[in-house]
């Protein structure tokens, strides 16, 4: 045999185990623009792996849906999955998901803050990858506090807050003294509402896993927030989710926001703000306690214990979660793009600080955002803005529907959190929780 | 003899008509409107109506993220293999109920438009584990065929109620010539009840087309229609009402243009029978 036709040999084998290799991967996920940028940027990751990536690209809604029945049922028909804080510990106990704790060295688990890893985690195990995470915080008009001549405080309360409402609140030059979600559902009103309760001292439950619906601290948070939002909010608020306030505080309706950090990137683009140059930050307001008034999310990629391509799915993952590729946005999108919250190598980074000038509050807040210990009085739970337990979700819509009902007037405060802790009730006994 | 009818009746008529037509058609022409602004101005308050500036950016975004062509041809696979083959099954079927009826045919016809009352939701899951044993999910098959059984009831209901207006008398003419039952129903019934039968190819292909609870449960990459084209553009966050627009202006117009051309074989079909 010469040594030309074993070259040959060993070429046709190399090919052939390349072909074998070269998996075709099905990814399902959100249509936000972080995902969009990893969309347009995927194919290096191709080139350079030889494996391609069908993209599955749904609203949040509908995909929540879609994967849960996929992954529930086995249906295998994904082998990347977007899913969020909420999802991620529980489908991991579950056995749904496959481990993620062996990436290798060189991913840098560490460079992960703590708070996401541990969000994203459970019995120990990280299940899911984050490729951004978020806190909330208060997006105000530094214009219309300097000309009221109003000091914002290191960290201020939410009495103080509906005290700039009130001094700022001035429709008739179409200007309102604060937007907050109103729209019923758990990630919409109930995000902001779930941290304004742990600010006035609340819980879901106590450690019986009782729940704790019609409670002081509850009466006392959701009469603020009906309060706060008929007096100073736009009209119709109760329609108004984190998009429609997003639209109002970019077009300069609001004085105040309570929202997304994830919002500020947006709100700091002049091309897409009117506001950019005219909004400041600071830390979510605090009432009773600072314990979780900020929440806690993030967005990340897992992959179902249904995949037959696990190896492929996590080189992907490794590659579009890792500190190359947030480098990799930053150089090729601009560093105010470079996905947020996730890394601190992200917030070391110079050229990230210069472009974001809102870094250094988001970092704080997401610092300060722990779901293992959210709220003034102990919990069985853990979660910020939500409780990570399957029956969640249907409690949480539930309340944000009748919160959404007593803050657009068809029902009383008290009525609203009757009815809530009667559901709550009814669905805790129905799951075991409580006799 | 013809009723006289006042000019002034005439005229409130005519404008009520078209009051109430330019309402139904306002959410498309405004969808339509979207689609060429931008993010910004399609958020604008004020709404802005024609007097912005018109440009094509929602497409070019739409076009350079999703295969639209991809999408296209699944929904006419899917929309039209599945009323074809539910005509393949509904015509004989809808022969037997309309010529030769049973004791039960009454309540035959009244079940199946029953399984219309259930909520698709409800047996997602069973239908969901068929499909994964038997390897249909996010296959062009396996929608034909669950559009196909979704929208039976429809088609034999819409093919009973013409067959019912065709005179009896005129098949059992072909049968004493001397026809057997497939030229009975090829070469007598079928030609006759053409006008019937095209519009209900039509509005099932139509409701085929617009379909989006099966058709985005049961796909993922492959087999995905228009519709799981249009819901990539819905966003949890930030502004995407122009791309969206646009993606629903790329996916109804081609059912719209079927529309527009077969109106006068729908309108016919539709109300065939119904002045007697």
């Amino acid at each position: 045999m010469t040594l030309k036709s074993l070259l040959y040999g060993a070429s046709f084998t190399f090919a052939l185990t390349a072909v074998a290799q070269a998996e075709e991967l099905t990814i399902a996920t959100v249509n936000n623009s972080d995902m969009i940028i990893m969309q347009k940027l995927s194919p290096q990751w191709e080139e350079a792996s030889g494996h391609t990536l069908n993209w599955v690209v749904l609203e949040e809604n509908v995909l929540r849906q879609r994967v849960t029945t996929d992954i529930a049922a086995k249906g295998a028909q994904f082998d990347i999955i977007t899913i969020g804080a909420y999802e991620a510990p529980i489908w991991g106990d579950l056995g749904w998901l496959n481990g993620l704790d062996d990436l290798g060295d060189d991913y840098d688990y560490d460079d992960i803050y703590e708070s996401v890893r541990n969000g994203l985690s459970a019995n120990g195990s990280l299940f899911a990858v984050p490729f951004y995470a978020e806190s909330s915080f208060t997006f105000y008009r530094k214009d219309l506090f300097d000309s009221a001549g109003i000091e914002v405080p290191e960290q201020m309360t939410y009495d103080q807050l509906a005290e700039y409402a009130k001094q700022l609140h001035d429709p008739d030059n179409g200007v309102f003294g604060t937007c907050q979600r109103g729209k019923a559902g758990w990630g919409e009103n109930m995000a902001f509402v779930g941290p304004m309760v742990n600010a006035f001292g609340g819980r879901w439950f106590d450690l019986d896993w009782n729940p704790q619906l019609t409670s002081e601290p509850w009466v006392n948070a959701v009469t603020y927030y009906v309060d706060l939002m008929n007096n100073y909010g736009p009209p119709g608020a109760s329609s108004n989710g984190h998009n429609e306030n997003r639209a109002l505080f970019a077009d300069g309706k609001c004085a105040t926001w309570v929202d997304a950090t994830s919002a500020a990137g947006f709100i700091f683009n002049p091309n897409e703000s009117t506001v950019a140059d005219k909004t400041d930050f600071a830390a979510a307001p605090q009432q009773v306690t600072n314990k979780g008034a900020g929440w806690f999310w993030a967005w990340a990629l897992a992959i179902p214990a249904s995949s037959q391509k696990v190896d492929a799915a996590k080189d992907f993952l490794k590659w579009s979660t890792s500190k190359e590729y947030v480098e990799l946005v930053g150089e090729s999108e601009g560093w105010v793009a470079a996905p947020p919250g996730t890394r601190k190598s992200t917030y070391a980074n110079a050229k990230y600080i210069s472009a974001a000038p809102f870094a250094g509050t988001v970092e704080n807040s997401i610092l300060s955002a722990n779901p293992a210990d959210a709220t003034l009085e102990p919990v069985p739970y853990t979660g910020v803005q939500f409780v990570a337990i399957p029956e969640f979700q249907g409690i949480g819509n539930f309340v944000g529907q009748q919160i959404s009902a007593a803050l657009a007037g068809s029902q009383s405060v008290q009525e609203a959190l009757d009815n809530s802790q009667a559901f709550a009730v009814r669905e805790m006994k129905k799951a075991g929780y409580i006799q | 003899m013809a009723r006289a009818v006042s000019t002034r009746r005439k005229a409130t008529f005519t404008v009520a008509a078209w009051a109430i037509a330019l309402a139904i058609f306002f959410p498309i022409l405004w969808t339509f409107l979207t689609s060429f602004k931008t993010e910004g101005d399609a958020i604008a308050s004020p709404p802005m109506f024609v007097f912005f500036d018109w440009n094509l950016s929602a497409y070019e975004a739409v076009n350079q993220r999703t295969n639209y062509l991809k999408h296209f041809w699944n929904s006419v696979v899917i929309s039209f293999g599945s009323t074809i083959l539910g005509l393949v099954i509904a015509v004989p079927a809808a022969w037997a109920m309309a010529f030769v009826p049973a004791k039960q045919t009454k309540n035959v016809l009244m079940w199946m438009l029953s399984t219309k009352m259930l909520p698709p939701v409800g047996v997602v899951i069973p239908i969901f584990l068929i499909f994964r044993n038997t390897g249909l999910l996010d296959t062009r098959t396996g929608l034909v065929i669950v559009l196909m059984l979704i929208n039976l009831p429809i088609i034999v209901w819409m093919l009973f109620t013409y067959f019912r207006e065709i005179p009896g008398e005129i098949l059992e003419a072909a049968r004493m010539d001397g026809a057997d039952l497939r030229s009975e129903l090829l070469y007598v019934l079928t030609p006759m009840a053409m006008p019937g039968i095209a519009s209900t190819l039509l509005l099932n292909v139509i409701l085929a087309w617009n379909e989006a609870f099966w058709t985005l449960n049961l796909t993922a990459a492959k087999a995905a229609p228009l519709t799981a084209f249009i819901a990539s553009f819905s966003s949890p966050e930030g502004l995407f009402f122009a791309k969206l627009s646009a993606a629903s202006t790329m996916a109804i117009a081609p059912i719209l243009v079927l529309g527009w051309f077969s109106q006068k074989q729908l309108v016919r079909g539709l109300t065939f029978g119904a002045v007697k």
